[in-house]
């Protein structure tokens, strides 16, 4: 009996990888066929749920608009996202959408695109010195802003507090720190005491959040440039996360939204991925039909707590 | 520990006692003089539950490190077990969630996967004739891609029982009973089993081995199937503490294990390496992340640190390898 169930659970692991690489391997190809127009979406990675939310956005357009959108995934290298706008432009895309992996990086990635007249539409990061059709993007420093206040809002307006940063050196990352310091300048009684990097990762967050808990044990919140690493220190934070330690997000992840409606997470700051990756590929269809659009296109964030969680739970 | 001795002799005794100081204990007396830097610069560093949450903190990276001392005793290295850890894991919460099985079935499904993505790459290894660090540089690429097809990028919730293990049973956080025991137990296999001691045969020459009738290949595959094994509950550990299994999950930690494993004494080429050096390599990067937060230094630096405090420990190991020759 035990061995069978063994043997059953490997066989299904087994046929579910089997079955797994099976259906990758025949993701590719297939739009030849039709006669529509092929767009090109070139992610910076698939492996952070918000990316996928933003090609789910954009397929769905895609699909609605009779658009062929073939997806790439440059796996946050900005060598592989120039080599695969490259590709798509010999494999005869129509238009190039590209959430860069590096916003400098990425101008000398859309170059050959811009010389052949190809439109090329940003979405989330902007592409600098390069002059793109137009920019999809959620404003971060805006965003880093409202986090300081709706953290301000849930300590009572004084105490101290830390900071989570994300990967050092990204515009995300710098963005919303700046948005948040700015933000939070306004409250005199408030005091960053720590400001630590956490990669964008949950575990990382967790570690970092209880390692600043040590050597500030009297701190009333945390601010975390993501969701995932936010989550880390409700983790670190156990029954004290919401109670009387407040923590606040970025993104508005499933996981994160879930949270604020579980009362851990504070509040989070929602972009609204599924949707920047829907105006990309509209404003796409727009450009390809010969119509003129504006060079940026800002889709606003929002400020979700417990009193609004419900509206943006699926 | 240094005993004086009669005039003439003094300074190669002196000499001779620093060096078989630091062949015991090299790593130990560093992750000491580590210790006793941060319990100067800060109040916050010796406090018991800080100690207790180093020890969480390196539970992961140390049973992920003692797979990795197999691979490495046996002269070979494995690149693939941070992806390996997070396919594992991941594999674990899909059964859960997403298939229904029962929970108790998601430890046994992780702890499968991660033995057969081992043997796998041993297979490669043994009969492929591929070199162990190419072999695993593909499972890690492999892994890696299967975790995302599986989770479809998203996390995935994992089962109870995986949630124990990053729990506390009695007051004691469960990741330091499994770093306990399965120190204890890789330490039991390499150096009271006939498979361990054939282990340091393969790492040490491969040709003798194979001429003293070990079957090399056998061994291999054990090693990366054992490696693997210990990735999948090094990734459930971390799955666990997060109640998630996450698909980026353990991506670079092969770096940290190979760093934990050669702070602590082995050596690159084989055949040599213990579990209690890996286990102090493995709080010697713990004790350094923890300080470099509690000292809130700037993420630009600890990257810094973080690099000269491993070219540090293997410099010492350099020193030691020459004192020994003598």
């Amino acid at each position: 009996m035990k061995f069978s169930i063994t043997t059953k659970v490997v066989t299904s692991v087994v046929t579910s990888l089997v079955l797994a690489t099976t259906l990758t391997a025949c993701n590719r190809g297939g739009d030849a066929a039709s006669g529509q127009q092929s767009v090109t979406l070139s992610l910076s990675t698939l492996s952070n749920p918000f990316f996928v939310d933003v090609r789910d956005g954009a397929q769905d357009a895609a699909d609605e608009l009779g658009l062929t959108l073939d997806v790439v995934d440059a796996q946050n290298d900005t060598a592989t996202q120039a080599d695969q706008v490259a590709n798509a432009i010999t494999g005869g895309a129509a238009g190039v959408i590209i959430n860069a992996v590096d916003s400098d990086a990425a101008g000398a990635a859309v170059a050959p695109a811009l010389s052949d007249d190809l439109p090329v539409i940003g979405v989330d990061r902007a592409v600098n010195d390069a002059d793109i059709t137009s920019l999809v993007s959620s404003d971060n420093v805006a965003g880093g802003k409202q986090a300081a206040d709706a953290l301000a809002a849930a300590i009572g307006e004084k105490g101290k507090v830390i900071v989570l940063q994300g990967v050092a050196g990204t515009s995300a990352s710098r963005d919303r720190g700046q948005g948040f310091a700015e933000g939070i300048a306004a409250y005199p009684d408030i005091e960053v005491v720590a400001t630590q990097t956490a990669n964008f990762d949950r575990a990382e967050g967790l570690d970092v959040a209880t390692n600043l808990l040590q050597s500030n044990p009297d701190v009333v919140g945390v601010f975390a440039e993501n969701d995932e690493m936010a989550l880390g220190a409700v983790q670190a934070l156990g029954d004290r996360a919401g109670s009387d330690v407040f923590v606040v997000g970025f993104d508005g992840t499933d996981d994160g939204l879930a949270a604020v409606e579980a009362g851990t997470l504070a509040a989070t700051i929602a972009q609204q991925p599924t949707e920047l990756g829907k105006q990309a590929v509209q404003l796409m269809k727009q450009v390809l039909d010969g119509e003129q659009v504006a060079k940026d296109t800002p889709v606003p964030v929002q400020t979700v707590t417990e009193d609004n969680v419900t509206d943006f739970l699926q | 520990m240094t005993t004086t001795t009669a005039a003439p002799a003094k300074q190669r005794s002196v000499r001779s006692a620093l060096g078989s100081l630091l062949s015991g204990n090299g790593a130990l007396v560093g992750l000491l003089v580590l210790c006793l830097a941060l319990y100067i610069a800060t109040p916050a560093f010796l406090t018991g539950p800080n100690l207790v949450n180093i020890g969480i903190q390196a539970s992961t990276i140390a049973v992920l490190a003692f797979g990795m001392t197999f691979v490495i005793v046996a002269g070979g290295i494995d690149l693939s077990v941070g992806s390996v850890a997070a396919l594992s894991a991941m594999g674990s919460a899909w059964i859960f969630t997403s298939a229904g099985l029962p929970g108790w079935m998601s430890i046994v499904a992780g702890l499968a996967t991660g033995a057969l993505a081992g043997a796998v790459s041993g297979l490669g290894v043994a009969f492929g004739r591929l070199p162990s660090f190419i072999a695993t540089l593909a499972m890690l690429s492999v892994a890696r891609g299967l975790t995302l097809v599986l989770s479809d990028g998203r996390p995935i919730a994992t089962s109870p029982e995986v949630s124990f293990l990053g729990s506390r049973l009695g007051g004691v956080p469960v990741p330091i009973l499994v770093l306990v025991v399965t120190g204890v137990i890789a330490s039991f296999v390499l150096n009271r089993t006939v498979v361990g001691r054939e282990m340091y045969a393969v790492g040490g020459n491969v040709e003798a081995a194979r001429l003293s009738g070990i079957r090399v290949r056998k061994v291999l595959v054990t090693v990366f199937a054992l490696a693997g094994v210990y990735a999948a509950l090094a990734g459930m550990l971390l799955a666990g503490r997060l109640n998630s299994a996450q698909p980026q999950a353990a991506s670079g930690y092969e770096l940290d294990a190979i760093a934990a494993v050669v702070i602590g004494g082995a050596s690159l080429a084989g055949g040599v390496g213990k579990v209690s050096g890996t286990l102090i390599g493995a709080l010697v990067l713990a004790v350094i992340r923890n300080g470099l937060n509690l000292l809130n230094v700037s993420s630009f630096w600890q990257q810094v640190v973080i690099g000269l405090v491993i070219a540090i420990a293997v410099g010492i190991d350099v020193l030691r390898r020459k004192n020994t020759r003598h």
